[in-house]
């Protein structure tokens, strides 16, 4: 098995095929994730005013049982010391509270209510057909810019 | 099969499969789902300007960009493979309180008195698009994460400041939908 090994030394690897290879994984997940997003509505602006009106139970149904699956799968990863395929243990960074968390938050509320979508919805809106979406992921980006720029003089 | 696939998928399929992605990317590589990351490496890829929150080597965080570039292509794949055969089921309540604010198409996933390329010029379209999205995008980069880093990876590892977040989102959705809306969009 060692002169398999020593045959397909990582040196070959390097360049466009490794970087596929070894991305495509996430690329197969997102395409998924595009599709679940599309099928269930999640990425209609409808379907975010229908949660902020309350006369809808599917988006609290969709984000309370995704988060309730996450912590139960979270808990079984960490519970039985579960290492990534890549052989790398797995450990999550903690998030540390900052002002910006509620600031932020608010303002990125704002945009989910007016835009219907928060940015993994946008990408799938602009698949779907929607191409004036593009707008908005632009404007989305010039944000993500902006606080980049601005962020020295917030709290 | 597919046309059971074809119809709207209900939460309690939807909701598990997108909790399911948690697992999934720490599984693939250690990796902590979050999208809205995404938008800061295209800005350290394209524009860094010498700005010190943009000088980091995006290439380590390559895969994020392929995930959301899959996100696109699961779009296109879910309206061509497929389509939903009904029109959009909406609450019945949300339709009324929407014609109040002169939306009067219910066809689609988003509505196109407000999301097309001949009202992107009126006030109603850049005030959902344009602002909108800045907001979408400043907001969540400010609170260092969106609805996947916060309130679904976040609350999945247990952490507070993300349920802090989460519930500001829901606090600014609320507040925009019922105070914002119908003056934005008279």
């Amino acid at each position: 098995m060692k002169t398999t090994v020593e045959e397909f030394s990582p040196v070959q690897e390097k360049g466009s095929t490794f970087l596929l290879r070894t991305h495509l994984p996430y690329g197969l997940v997102g395409v998924l994730f595009g599709i679940v997003f599309v099928k269930a509505e999640i990425v209609s602006w409808f379907r975010i005013q229908e949660m902020f009106r309350f006369t809808s139970f599917h988006m609290y149904g969709v984000i309370g049982s995704a988060v309730v699956t996450g912590m139960i799968s979270v808990f079984l990863l960490k519970k039985f010391r579960v290492k990534a395929i890549t052989g790398e243990p797995i450990a999550i960074a903690p998030k540390v509270f900052q002002p910006g968390q509620v600031y932020g938050g608010l303002l990125f509320g704002f945009g989910w209510a007016l835009t219907g979508a928060c940015p993994g919805p946008l990408f799938a809106q602009i698949g779907a057909g929607y191409s004036v979406v593009i707008v908005t992921l632009l404007s989305a980006i010039a944000g993500t810019w902006a606080y980049g720029a601005l962020r020295k003089y917030l709290p | 099969m597919i046309e059971w696939l074809s119809r709207p998928w209900p939460w309690y399929v939807a909701g598990p499969l997108i909790g399911l992605t948690v697992p999934t990317l720490l599984l693939l590589g250690n990796k902590a789902f979050g999208i809205s990351s995404s938008l800061r490496h295209i800005c350290a890829a394209c524009f860094p300007a010498g700005l010190s929150f943009f000088q980091y080597d995006w290439k380590r965080e390559r895969w994020n960009l392929f995930f959301v570039g899959g996100i696109f292509l699961g779009g296109i794949l879910a309206v061509l493979l497929l389509p939903n055969p009904d029109p959009l089921v909406i609450a019945p309540q949300t339709k009324e309180d929407l014609a109040a604010l002169h939306v009067s198409d219910f066809r689609g996933l988003l509505p196109e008195d407000l999301f097309s390329w001949s009202n992107i010029l009126t006030w109603r379209g850049l005030v959902v698009t344009v602002v909108g999205g800045f907001l979408v995008g400043f907001g969540t980069r400010w609170a260092g994460g969106c609805t996947s880093g916060h309130a679904i990876m976040g609350l999945s590892n247990l952490q507070w400041p993300s349920l802090v977040a989460t519930v500001s989102f829901m606090v600014g959705g609320l507040l925009m939908t019922w105070f914002g809306l119908p003056f934005l969009l008279k």
